[in-house]
């Protein structure tokens, strides 16, 4: 054994580590790599250190996916873009292990090389590998293969390039259904570099293979492909060849195939225009609004709004909105809960008019919907409709389901809402929220989760912010004091906490004057919780007062509490006195 | 059994009946010797080529066994991923390797004991010449790779091991009169690492006196199985089955009222597909007691009830599969009904066809074949062992009456057979005309038993051997007829090769293999 120099030592270990039997040692010299390689030097790691990880590549999954993450940024160790070929031996290997998240993570790793490779080296390593691959006797690698083809393609030669379009074609016919859906996954972005000529005579025959599939889980990734090629090929040939296949995916037996339909089909009209989204796509998507599956209609539904937006408004009145009509009723909550949630959307497009006549029924009926997530989704999109309509209309139907998530026996769904109420206060008004939606704010602070109680203190200073101090003062601040000697300490401790972040808002006058009376009172409060959250709170507010106060008001609190009998509250006394000194001394 | 539209290779007329032979036993006892509950064999597997043979016992084990008659192991591609090539011997299978697949579990919040017990193993696609399978306990199905690798020496370091100890253990620098401390795996190495890079100058050509571990691989090899995937914490009720996709990426696994559809790569969530728990469990009428993919059509799935009905899924149609596609359900003939009417009619076991035309099911006295494309009726019935009818009082008082026998067609879906009690198991020929009918007993000579009826006397037991058996029932005797018949030396579980006339069945813990 080799006497190691002081200095090198910790490499050395990191090196050996390398094999080491656990394998959190053997992960941690795996993401030191570039450590290694450096202290090896560029030749010696091009020699060694490479051809090692090479033939190592039976360790565990995770060591694997660092090792081929490492490979990937490893260029600069190698002695740059010229030796980078050498990175591609042992990335290759990775390719074919069973374990899907490697094989990703090496093939993610090969085109950030292949990226800066020479087109000289593509052609004379690249290229090969990928033609290897694609012809290894075990799936895996053939997989990984297929994502592999856009990096080769564009610098191969043309005899290369005839061959590599028959390669992809034979991927596409695999007898493992695997290495097929991975091959018309990687369709689009193989598709993206291949010459316009080819693509209609290569490449169109190929898809158009996979939408025949037996497989759904093939057929349903080529619907991917039906948008991503119908960008790429004429518009000509994308009315006529894919727009018909589209068509017809609409149709299909199996309800994941025309699911894949419903959230692709925007796409694909973006690609074809106006007319043929007219004449075809828009009576596949009014099927598929109706579909009997309401994992269809879900994700038909949570495309209404980019879908009308192709669309003319006077064809999305005609056609969308009674469909939308039908959906605000569907059986399923959850088609229901989609369809909230982008239908506020649809209003800036259809314009003012067709908004009240044919969508606020729509929103109305969904804000008293039994289920509470549709109601949430109406309110939090409701800024949308405001541009549109104004708040006065829905302001009357608005108030209850508001009022009714706010009492929600669902804790959740009380805190979803209590999120939403700065923006509805935006949206709604100073005097509107006066009326009727403070009161509810107060009656959070008394809620029984805490979790709502720690929002409804949130709630109170993101108010402030909205409407200013001098709101506040009048609205906010005499009931919060108010609460200050409630009975439970729980709520006591709720109200220090709101002041904590209203003090900041409320700027130095207001706190020194109204706020830190009420904390300094609390200091006397018979609970040691309330004590040290009193200290807690101090040491927020000392950044915002003067520092006058801090001398007269706040120190002599704290010093009184230091010497409390409590252990935790003296411990909190102390820190906030520490910070006051710090303060102090900064200023 | 004609299979489908083209039959392949179907003499014309009725096929002659086989002549079956003893191929080898494992795990046979000798005279005397006691049945240890956790060796009794509980599931039977062939893979797709059938190549290997794996079974699952009581104690968690899975026990790989692997084909030695062919030529060739590498093989091709074409070969491994596909695997139908003929042969001219019989299959003979040697012991491969053997792991600990499922341990006892307690659940605490259950207040539940969960056996060990391997209820079913399925085979998946090998890929880089390792064997894949799942295997299932009552709650967690896990996902396994067996794997040949070459045993590796590391046999030069560049710090000296008996001073640097890897695991968590303190190294120090032996030439320093102020020793350093790097504690292998924590924060001093990582920090000292830092260190280095930034006060510590790279030479440009590398520093030689560091060097890489040098490994060693010995030609020895040994196998290993590592647990790759646990699916766990997806069923209330116990797992009857697990079936694979044809399309390589999915499975299924069914409990008494769920059947969940899982990625083979996510383990932390599945889709409930199938769930037949009414809303107040007194309503409570059917259980789910065996569900299977088809074996091409990736949309299809089948399972079976406890009422006797068999329903076909269409995957396409919706999202939860509530509403069957089509029910196979066999009218009872009026007037037969008795007590036991309802219980021998639950459905212990279905399998499809290779081709996926039929699906065969046993109930407790019949094996059924059904045509997918006729839901009126089966297309053949065959009475397993009828000699028991009398006796169904008996078999219910011992709770025999509820054994689950699985049930196999031959790979060119000519024959079908099943198990029964006295470790016997019968065959039976379903092509057109046929009238094969053969007993067999799961021994060394297999035929001795070759008449439609037992008749035999009854094997003399130990009467330590009968104590040891799960329900310790006292049954074995002979009836007023002369049969005898022995409860407690059943038959459940066999298989039958995907490609030749070979059959694998378990008789308590040996695993019995004939060929013809």
């Amino acid at each position: 054994m080799a006497t190691i120099d002081e200095p090198l030592y910790p490499i050395a270990v990191l090196i050996d580590e390398l094999k080491n039997d656990d394998i959190q040692l053997r992960l941690n010299s795996i993401r030191k790599l570039s450590t290694i390689a450096r202290v090896l030097g560029e030749e010696r790691t091009r020699k060694e250190l490479i051809p090692f990880l090479g033939e190592n590549n039976d360790d565990d999954d995770e060591v694997l996916l660092a090792m081929a993450e490492e490979l990937g940024a490893f260029v600069p160790y190698v002695g740059g873009i010229e030796h980078a070929n050498v990175l591609l031996p042992p990335l290759e290997a990775l390719c074919s292990v069973e374990e899907t998240s490697v094989r990703d993570k090496a093939v993610e790793s090969l085109c950030r090389i292949g990226a800066r490779m020479t087109g000289k080296d593509l052609i004379e390593y690249f290229i090969p590998l990928v033609k290897r691959l694609a012809a290894v006797e075990w799936f895996t690698a053939r997989v990984s293969s297929c994502g592999l083809f856009h990096m080769a393609y564009p610098i191969a030669p043309e005899v290369s390039k005839t061959e590599l379009r028959t390669i992809y074609g034979q991927l596409c016919q695999d007898d493992m259904p695997m290495v097929r859906r991975s091959a018309a996954s990687h369709l689009g972005k193989f598709a993206a570099t291949v010459e316009v000529t080819h693509l209609k005579t290569n490449i169109l025959p190929i898809f158009e293979d996979l939408t025949r599939d037996e497989q759904d889980s093939v057929r349903l990734l080529a619907v991917e492909g039906c948008a991503a090629l119908g960008k790429l090929v004429d518009p000509e040939d994308c009315v006529e060849i894919i727009l018909p296949i589209m068509v017809n995916f609409s149709k299909d037996k199996s309800w994941r195939v025309r699911y894949m339909v419903a959230n692709k089909l925007y796409e694909l009209s973006e690609a074809v225009g106006p007319e043929p989204t007219r004449s075809d796509l828009l009576p596949a998507y009014v099927r598929l609004l109706r579909d009997n599956e309401a994992e269809v209609r879900i994700a038909a539904a949570g495309k209404v709004t980019q879908f009308s937006r192709i669309l003319n408004p006077e064809l999305a009145i005609q056609h969308i909105l009674p469909c939308v009509k039908e959906l605000s009723a569907d059986s399923s909550q959850h088609v229901r809960s989609a369809l909230a949630s982008v239908i506020m959307g649809m209003a800036p497009d259809l314009g003012k008019d067709a908004t009240i006549v044919q969508l606020l029924p729509i929103f109305l009926s969904l804000l008293k919907d039994d289920f509470p997530d549709v109601r949430l989704n109406i309110i939090s999109k409701l800024d949308q409709v405001n541009q549109v309509i104004g708040i006065d209309l829905l302001s009357q139907s608005l108030l209850p389901a508001i009022v009714e998530l706010a009492e929600d026996g669902h804790w959740r769904v009380r805190l979803a809402i209590i999120e939403y109420i700065p923006l509805l206060a935006s949206q709604l008004g100073v005097e509107f929220f006066d009326d009727k939606l403070g009161a509810l704010c107060m009656q959070w602070l008394k809620d029984k989760v805490y979790s709502i109680r720690d929002a409804a203190a949130n709630n109170v200073k993101r108010l402030a912010e909205e409407f200013g101090p001098d709101w506040a003062m009048q609205h906010i601040i005499p009931q919060v004091l108010d609460m200050v000697n409630d009975q439970n300490y729980l709520y006591r401790m709720t109200i220090l906490h709101a002041i904590s972040l209203l003090a900041p808002v409320l700027g130095s006058e207001i706190t020194s004057s109204k706020l830190l009376p009420l904390v300094i009172n609390a200091s006397k409060d018979r609970v040691p919780n309330i004590k040290f959250n009193v200290a807690k709170v101090l040491q927020s507010i000392i950044p915002v007062v003067d520092q006058s106060v801090v001398e007269k008001t706040i120190r002599p609190c704290l010093a009184e509490l230091r010497e409390d009998p409590d252990v935790d509250v003296r411990f909190f006394a102390t820190q906030a006195l520490k910070s006051s000194n710090q303060v102090g001394k900064s200023s | 059994m004609n299979g489908g539209d083209e039959v392949v290779a179907t003499p014309a007329g009725p096929t002659l009946p086989l002549e079956w032979k003893f191929s080898q036993v494992f795990g046979e006892r000798a005279a005397g010797e006691e049945v240890q509950e956790v060796d009794i064999i509980s599931a039977i597997e062939f893979d797709k080529s059938g190549d290997h043979l794996a079974t699952g016992d009581r104690g968690g084990r899975v026990v790989l066994f692997e084909r030695t008659d062919t030529k060739d192991h590498g093989g091709s591609r074409q070969d491994l991923e596909t695997m139908d090539y003929p042969l001219s011997r019989h299959p003979e299978f040697r012991y491969k390797t053997e792991f600990q697949s499922h341990e006892p579990e307690f659940d605490y919040l259950k207040s539940l004991e969960i056996e060990e017990k391997i209820n079913k193993i399925r085979w998946c696609q090998s890929a880089n010449g390792a064997l894949f399978l799942l295997s299932t306990n009552d709650k967690t199905i896990k996902f396994w790779k067996v794997q040949e690798k070459k045993i590796k020496k590391i046999s030069e370091m560049n710090v000296d091991p008996s001073k640097a100890m890897g695991n968590g253990c303190v190294a120090s620098s032996s030439n320093s009169n102020n020793p350093r401390t790097y504690i292998a795996n924590g924060g001093s190495l990582d920090n000292s690492c830092n260190h280095l890079s930034d006060d510590f100058t790279f030479p440009s050509g590398g520093i030689s006196s560091l060097r890489l571990p040098v490994v060693v691989s010995s030609h020895e090899t040994s196998l290993v199985a590592r647990c790759r995937r646990v699916y766990a914490h997806a069923h209330d009720y116990h797992i009857n089955s697990i079936s694979n996709n044809s399309d390589g990426e999915t499975f299924i696994s069914a409990d008494d009222l769920r059947i969940n559809l899982w990625n083979l790569e996510i383990s932390n969530q599945s889709f409930n597909i199938v769930d037949v728990k009414p809303a107040n469990m007194e309503d409570l009428t059917e259980v789910i007691t065996s569900a299977e993919f088809h074996p091409m059509h990736c949309n299809m799935l089948a399972y079976s009830s406890s009422k006797g009905s068999i329903r076909l899924v269409d995957l396409r149609q919706s999202a939860l599969c509530d509403s069957h596609a089509k029910l196979f359900e066999e009218q009872e003939a009026p007037g037969s009904r008795s007590f036991f009417t309802e219980i021998i009619a639950s459905i212990s076991d279905i399998k499809f066809s290779k081709d996926g035309r039929y699906i065969l099911s046993r109930d407790y006295m019949t094996l059924k074949l059904w045509d997918i494309n006729m839901d009126s009726g089966p297309v053949a019935a065959f009475q397993v062992h009828e000699y028991l009818r009398p006796k169904l009082c008996d078999l219910y008082e011992n709770d025999s009456i509820f054994d689950k026998f699985e049930c196999c067609l031959s790979g060119d879906g000519l024959r079908v057979a099943t198990g029964s009690y006295s470790n016997l198991f019968r065959v039976f020929g379903c092509g057109p005309g046929s009238t094969e009918a053969t007993t067999l007993e799961a021994s060394k000579n297999p035929m001795r038993r070759q008449v439609p009826t037992p008749s035999r006397p009854s094997r003399s037991l130990g009467s330590s051997l009968t104590r040891v058996v799960r329900r310790g029932a006292e049954s074995s005797g002979v009836d007023a007829n002369g049969n005898s018949f022995d409860f407690t030396t059943k038959l459940l579980h066999l298989a039958w090769h995907p490609t030749e006339n070979s059959i694998a069945c378990a008789a308590a813990n040996s695993l019995y293999m004939y060929y013809a």
